[in-house]
């Protein structure tokens, strides 16, 4: 291979480059064809961040919301909006609305499978794209708040604040859901057809944000993201982090694995990058716009950012008896190329895939984001502290 | 060149129970497939056919079930999907079972040909940005069906 150093760029130096507009930003579907082509060494020398996206639920986010005081004051220990209950166990006018709320007279499960019609990610929806929402709050009534109800009509931009606060998101990797039951189930994998009749997948793949970093070198504590339209954080490692998933030589997770808590303004944030959304006989959730800036720091980070579709495999899972009941082993371990061109083998038999994340706009995310960084209006944030990780067995080939 | 085209049949109380289909075939020489039926009790019937035959023919037999009373629809022309909603993300391809929903494999999109549509109505539910609407046999083109 090439006899010139091996690549060690610094976060600084590429957002210097940023700065007089002179870094080289590709999409994590761009990376793929760059190392396959010129290698991952020669990758690192060009290329200085790669952008990814993802769009799909993600059930565990959020909004921490402050309505402010109207008078008299109101501590308020019961909040609702659009009749879907936000938790109100905090200070006075703050509340926490989650995605997967459901309207408080809503049928649920009583007729199976149900509709899930409203709840809090529509909320957010609502609130992002301008709509107005019903507050309602109650109190019990102190001495310093004497108010026991307070009713308002509210836009986002009537709230003193509104931040988006997603415990979990970004999921590094999932199963791929088949049902081997004899009924047609209703899941958060939407819905699977008895005897194997067909498979449901929920990723990005090459484009998706932890698996082109997938030891999380540069990601953790205030490294700076695309969440909902507007600029974000990473808090840290999401609810359920699990690096010791076991891997692939190319670190490629089995399983599950990395997680990220992200966090935003929400009033900065397009609705059409998060969506309330009704999933049959399960539930409500959000569907969220996540795009992570790779900064391709050494030629480690580029042979990892350029791996496609074809070397992305997920665990083939029995949502009919397994999932629910947590026994079984995966019936097959699968790749995203399969998956996105529409058939798996399981168990010897050809089964048809549909995807459950919206692939063009995960594509629409890595490039609005590519574009930021191009435009100098996007600088790559230092995490303070690195996500969790496990040791790479693996090595840089021709290095 | 045959054309294949899926109609909603809606027989009220006066020609429920008149023989009708089968002229489809002897005298129009059209192939029909029956992809739903539902009968409403003493009220209406409804049926979901696939017509295959030659844009003429098919034309001459949609007229003829007409002219014996058949309230006519077109699938086609009554199924909607609000683009503004839809965000791609193919869970109604889980269920679609004749391609009227599926994946581009180009652009991930997916492509929704009305036209192949049967309105069996399982992407109305498996849809989670509650985009298509119009796809289910007892609501289709707005009449709502009399129970």
């Amino acid at each position: 291979m090439s006899e010139r150093p091996p690549v060690r760029k610094s976060i600084q130096e590429i957002n210097e480059k940023i700065r007089s507009g002179r870094a080289v930003v590709v999409t994590a579907e761009e990376m793929v064809g760059v190392v396959a082509e010129e290698g991952p060494r020669a990758a690192a020398r060009k290329v200085d961040v790669v952008t990814t996206g993802t769009f799909g639920a993600m059930c565990s986010s959020g909004a921490f919301l402050n309505f402010g005081h109207a008078t008299p004051k109101i501590k308020a220990s019961r909040v609702l909006l659009n009749r879907v209950e936000a938790y109100a166990g905090i200070a006075a006018v703050d509340c926490y609305i989650g995605a997967t709320q459901v309207r408080e007279d809503d049928p649920l499960n009583r007729v199976h499978p149900g509709r899930f019609e409203y709840g809090g990610g529509h909320v957010i929806e609502d609130l992002v794209a301008g709509r107005p929402v019903s507050l309602g709050a109650t109190s019990y009534g102190t001495d310093c708040y004497p108010s026991r109800e307070h009713r308002a009509t509210v836009r986002l931009r009537d709230l003193r604040d509104a931040t988006l606060l997603n415990p979990r998101n970004a999921y590094q990797n999932y199963n791929c859901a088949v049902n081997r039951s004899d009924r047609t189930i209703y899941t958060y994998m939407g819905v699977l057809r008895p005897r194997l009749a067909n498979a449901t997948f929920s990723s990005a793949g090459e484009l998706s944000p932890l698996l082109n970093d997938p030891y999380y070198w540069t990601l953790g504590t205030g490294t700076r993201i695309f969440l909902g339209g507007a600029q974000g954080y990473v808090v840290g490692a999401g609810t359920q982090h699990a690096p010791d998933t076991p891997r692939t030589d190319r670190g490629v997770p089995r399983g599950g694995a990395g997680t990220l808590m992200l966090t935003g303004d929400l009033k900065r944030m397009d609705a059409r990058y998060l969506r309330g959304a009704s999933l049959v006989g399960y539930g409500t959730s959000l569907m969220v716009g996540v795009g992570v800036p790779i900064p391709v720091l050494n030629e480690e980070l580029a042979w990892l950012t350029g791996v496609s579709n074809r070397e992305l495999v997920c665990p083939v899972v029995d949502y009919g008896e397994d999932y629910p009941h947590g026994t079984g082993e995966p019936l097959a371990e699968v790749t995203y190329a399969d998956c996105m061109a529409g058939e798996i083998r399981v168990s010897g038999r050809p089964v048809s895939t549909s995807p459950l994340s919206s692939l063009p706009r995960a594509r629409e995310i890595a490039s609005v984001l590519a574009g930021w960084i191009r435009d100098g209006r996007f600088q790559l944030g230092e995490p303070q502290e690195t996500l969790p990780t496990a040791p790479w067995a693996g090595s840089v080939p021709g290095s | 060149m045959e054309i294949a085209k899926n109609v909603l049949l809606v027989f009220r109380t006066e020609v429920m129970y008149q023989p009708v289909i089968y002229r489809l075939a002897r005298e129009f020489d059209l192939v029909f497939n029956i992809l739903e039926a539902k009968i409403f009790p003493r009220r209406e019937g409804r049926l979901i056919l696939e017509l295959r035959g030659t844009p003429d023919r098919v034309g001459a037999g949609v007229a003829y079930l007409a002219k014996a009373g058949v309230e006519v629809t077109s699938i086609a022309d009554n199924i909607r999907r609000d683009d503004e909603r839809c965000v791609h993300c193919g869970a109604c391809t889980a269920v679609c079972r004749t391609g009227a929903l599926a994946v581009d494999r180009d652009t991930g999109e997916i492509a929704f040909v009305p036209e192949r549509c049967a309105a069996c109505g399982q992407c109305e539910t498996a849809c989670p940005m509650r985009a298509l609407a119009g796809v289910n046999i007892e609501r289709l083109g707005g009449v709502e069906a009399v129970r």
